[in-house]
């Protein structure tokens, strides 16, 4: 049953695409959306842009079905709809690419093409057919991938593919992208936009889900900013620089460079574009006499499946510089991290901290050595979201004085502890009794960042340590960050966003396949050079691009 | 405060209420009086002191199978062995209580309290040692350790604790000593005293100590508490054997404040009146002690229900189902208040599937 196959064949082009009109969303107190109207037209990229919470997501569920809008009117292709379901607006030609991907590892790309809606032949899967319909889509499309591959075996960028060829094949005119580059490297982001641009060619509408302003300026052909669920702004990349999309999403204007990177450019938007601005100190030639806080050697260590992670790395921070180790997600970054903290299993080499050996070391024994830990998935491992804010503020160091005395937990030494790091470190709550998980993302990061700093630490592990929050409070996290360096903390930074990577370190360490392929000096280093090592182009060829 | 207790108390309150009221229907369809019926279940659970007696005395091992459930929950574990702890607790303080003669109260009696609680503990945590080391599920192993313990006890009883005295072919053994027995003062038994002091050491060792921090910590977020630098193992595994001397505390008064002795199949079933008790006082220690009494009461005015009013005693154990199942299934109860379903409500978390397949 070609259900997909044998739908809307449009008679006239239509005026508008998708819109939604004056929609407001509510969930309980909380306005996510508020009277927000937006509209794509044929062949344009609308971009909507803000922060977490804006009301992106919100938004673009609604449009997609998933949310009923409290008030306003979806518009499908000219039509007013009532969505009851994403199949009602699947069918009625709107597409959508979810961030984490939607689709069945083991199984072939075409397989999963047409899951849901597969050509069948005497109740059978028509096998021939599909791969052939998917062919045919890929051409016309552009779209390259194997078609008999098995998805898992696919590089992320063409399991993104998969995803729009999905979209494709059930017919969208509407293409919905949930944040489509956050797993991309550099060059899996431009071949993206190209591809999204090519779609455009043929009359598909784009909406994208961003926050990244390089991105948008790159592809979009109308921008929506949103901010705290209004539509604060609507505008193309002509009529706008980056500098001020920062402004219009943050509310205010903000600088990410800190006193380190005084560059002509005002504000956030050359930092989050390009490189970070070169600086006249070269703290660099200096750090070389500072002792060494961080000495990992030959070290091995192996993912959840038992494969090798990290493949004897080796790698320095001395006191008072800023490391960042930049790579695509899932070249062992995350297993590198979790074997320098002790809470995975070194299989060879050896980790010293401050010239102790703590190789094998125990997640307590490597914080009582002088280690701050920023997680990289907070909910997993840096709050306890049923614990209050005064409880996290304590969480690895509950145990220590003054806050705990033979046994006894002492709550008044607890709470006031907290609310010196609620204030110091502005983290927003009403008080240090509620819950951390009624705290946002960038409030519950600047919560963790307030912990783990408020010990004396000679080294601080920070693992995307801005990952979904805010602009304030990425801008916030930086600069305490910088501080921390000036103040003599040796700091490794894992980071999957190259940006944060560059306008951070004195020395960035590119990782693939779990090595550390180059170090680079990010003031010399363009994005391109960086990006073609974290892609696994071999150091030489990356110089001569 | 106040309030907070009052929202985590609805839930229950209202199960309670529903669980009688949906009682007096079954009650009326029978043809027999709501009001007489329910009148004298009250005065024969509380309507004297022997009565209260014997409500307190049947509170006692609740409470203790309560906190069994209850502080286990603490740490994400589902504690089903109540049972077995109990019976192990029970056997083994008879086998002091009767073993040991012409030593003083002041030793015999704590010394059988703590074979009996130790008995217990060693019973959780075999469980608790199994999960930290090899994963295997508690709930799995606890059912099936509830066996094991029942066979051995009855083994004890039947063979070489066995009571040989006249012509007893009874599976049961001698009668404890004077010195190992638990007094009772008037309608108050001492047993019940311990118990109500039990429930507020294992909240202040919750709430107040690091040790109850850790606890806490691996029950909510296993993740985070092992970021924290807390032995997760070592928490599950002590938190099961803590669990399991509540347990075997509970059958050790049992057998040196009520029965006397150990007797094969007499404590069958009271160590799952745990769970009920720990869902009832959505695994609040504090809370434990009401929902022991409440469930006490109920079952110590059954035969008086029974005699004057002619219902059957069984109803009382359908109105305890109905009340589970209410507590259970906290949407029915919150639908029927009209309570607004937070994310953050007490009962929200109460989850207890957790443990599945982590």
């Amino acid at each position: 049953m070609a259900a997909a196959a044998e739908t809307v064949v449009s008679q006239a082009e239509p005026e508008v695409l998708l819109a939604g009109h004056g929609i407001t969303k509510r969930f309980g107190p909380v306005v996510a959306n508020d009277d927000v109207s937006v509209e794509l037209r044929p062949g344009r990229i609308l971009a909507l842009l803000g922060e977490n919470g804006a009301g992106k997501s919100t938004l673009v569920n609604v449009l997609f079905g998933l949310h009923r809008p409290d008030a306003g009117q979806v518009v499908i292709a000219d039509e007013n709809v009532e969505l009851s379901s994403p199949h009602d607006a699947i069918a009625r030609g709107v597409g959508m690419v979810h961030q984490h991907f939607q689709l069945v590892p083991p199984m072939s790309v075409v397989r999963n093409i047409v899951l849901g809606a597969e050509p069948r032949k005497l109740g059978m899967i028509d096998v021939a057919q599909a791969r052939r319909r998917v062919m045919d889509l890929a051409d016309r499309f552009g779209l390259h991938v194997d078609p008999d591959a098995a998805v898992e075996d696919l590089p992320v960028g063409a399991q993104q593919r998969v995803e729009i060829l999905k979209a494709l094949y059930r017919d969208a005119r509407v293409l919905i992208a949930d944040e489509p580059t956050a797993v991309l490297t550099p060059q899996e982001t431009d071949h993206l936009l190209g591809v999204l641009r090519g779609l455009t060619a043929q009359g598909v509408g784009i909406v994208f889900i961003t926050h990244k302003l390089r991105e948008v300026m790159a592809a979009a052909d109308d921008i929506v900013v949103l901010r705290e669920g209004k539509v604060v702004g609507t505008t193309t990349p002509a009529q706008t620089s980056e500098a001020a999309l920062a402004e219009l999403m943050v509310g205010r204007a903000v600088d990410l460079h800190g006193d380190r990177f005084e560059s002509g450019a005002t504000g956030v938007g050359s930092a989050v574009s390009t490189t970070a601005a070169p600086s006249d100190e070269a703290p660099i030639a200096e750090a070389g006499e500072r002792p060494v806080v961080l000495d990992i050697a030959g070290l091995c260590t192996d993912d959840d499946r038992g494969q090798r992670a990290v493949d004897e790395l080796s790698l320095t921070v001395r006191a008072g510089e800023i490391v960042g180790v930049a790579g695509v997600e899932g070249n062992g970054q995350r297993e590198l991290v979790e074997a320098i903290t002790g809470l995975r299993h070194a299989t060879a080499g050896t980790v010293s901290i401050s010239d102790r050996d703590a190789s094998g070391a125990r997640p307590r024994q490597v914080t009582v050595i002088g280690v701050g830990h920023i997680p990289e998935d907070r909910a997993k491992h840096g709050l306890i979201g049923s614990y209050s804010v005064a409880d996290n503020s304590v969480l690895n160091r509950y145990f220590k004085r003054p806050f705990a005395a033979g046994g006894m937990l002492r709550r008044d030494r607890i709470d006031s502890h907290a609310r010196d790091v609620v204030a110091t470190f502005d983290v927003r709550t009403p008080d240090v009794e509620s819950p951390a998980d009624s705290l946002s993302g960038g409030n519950k990061q600047k919560l963790i960042v307030g912990r783990e700093f408020s010990d004396e630490i000679d080294l601080l592990i920070a693992a995307q340590p801005t990952r979904g929050i805010d602009i304030g409070a990425i801008e916030f996290i930086w600069r305490r960050i910088r501080e921390r360096r000036d103040e003599g903390t040796a700091v490794l930074l894992v980071s999957a966003e190259l940006d944060e990577v560059l306008a951070l370190s004195d020395r960035v360490a590119v990782m693939y396949e779990g090595r550390i392929v180059a170090t680079v000096d990010p003031r010399s280093a363009t994005r391109e050079e960086i990006g073609l090592l974290m892609a696994g182009a071999a150091p030489g060829a990356a110089g001569g691009s | 405060m106040t309030r907070t207790v009052l929202r985590a108390a609805a839930v229950p309150l209202a199960s309670v209420v529903l669980g009688l009221l949906l009682g007096a229907v079954l009650i009326t369809v029978q043809g027999h009086s709501v009001l007489s019926a329910y009148g004298a279940l009250v005065l024969g659970g509380a309507g004297d002191a022997d009565a209260l007696l014997r409500t307190l005395q049947k509170a006692t091992p609740l409470v203790f199978g309560g906190l069994a459930v209850a502080f286990a929950f603490k740490a994400g574990l589902f504690n089903i062995g109540g049972q077995g702890q109990l019976l192990v607790g029970a056997a083994f303080a008879a086998g002091v209580g009767f073993g040991l003669e012409g030593v003083p109260l002041v030793v015999h009696l704590p010394l059988a309290l703590l074979v009996g609680g130790a008995a217990g503990a060693a019973w959780g945590a075999i469980a608790g040692v199994l999960k930290a080391t090899s994963g295997a599920h508690e709930v799995i192993v606890t059912i099936m350790l509830n066996f094991v313990a029942g066979n051995l006890t009855d083994w004890l009883a039947a063979n070489p604790w066995q009571d040989r005295s006249g012509s007893n072919i009874i599976a049961r053994t001698p009668l404890v000593e004077p010195s190992a027995e638990i007094p009772t003062w008037g309608w108050l038994p001492a047993g019940f005293v311990l118990a109500v002091m039990a429930a507020f050491a294992c909240w202040f060792i919750l709430e107040r100590t690091t040790y109850g921090f850790e606890v806490r910590s691996v029950g909510a977020n296993r993740h985070a508490a092992r970021y924290a630098g807390i032995s997760v193992g070592w928490i599950m595994a002590s938190t099961m054997a803590v669990a399991g001397l509540l347990a075997g505390l509970g059958g050790a008064i049992e057998s040196l404040g009520v029965d006397g002795r150990f007797e094969a199949g007499v404590n069958v079933g009271l160590g799952f009146e745990g769970i009920t008790i720990a869902l009832l006082a959505r695994t609040n220690p504090i809370a434990v002690i009401p929902a022991g009494l409440l469930v006490g009461l109920m079952e110590a005015g059954a035969a008086k229900m029974q005699f004057e009013s002619g219902v059957a005693p069984e109803i009382i154990d359908v109105i305890q189902a109905l009340i589970l199942l209410f507590v259970a299934a906290p949407l029915i109860v919150r639908w029927l208040l009209r309570l607004r379903d937070r994310p953050d409500a007490p009962d929200r978390r109460l989850t207890l599937g957790a443990g599945w397949g982590r």
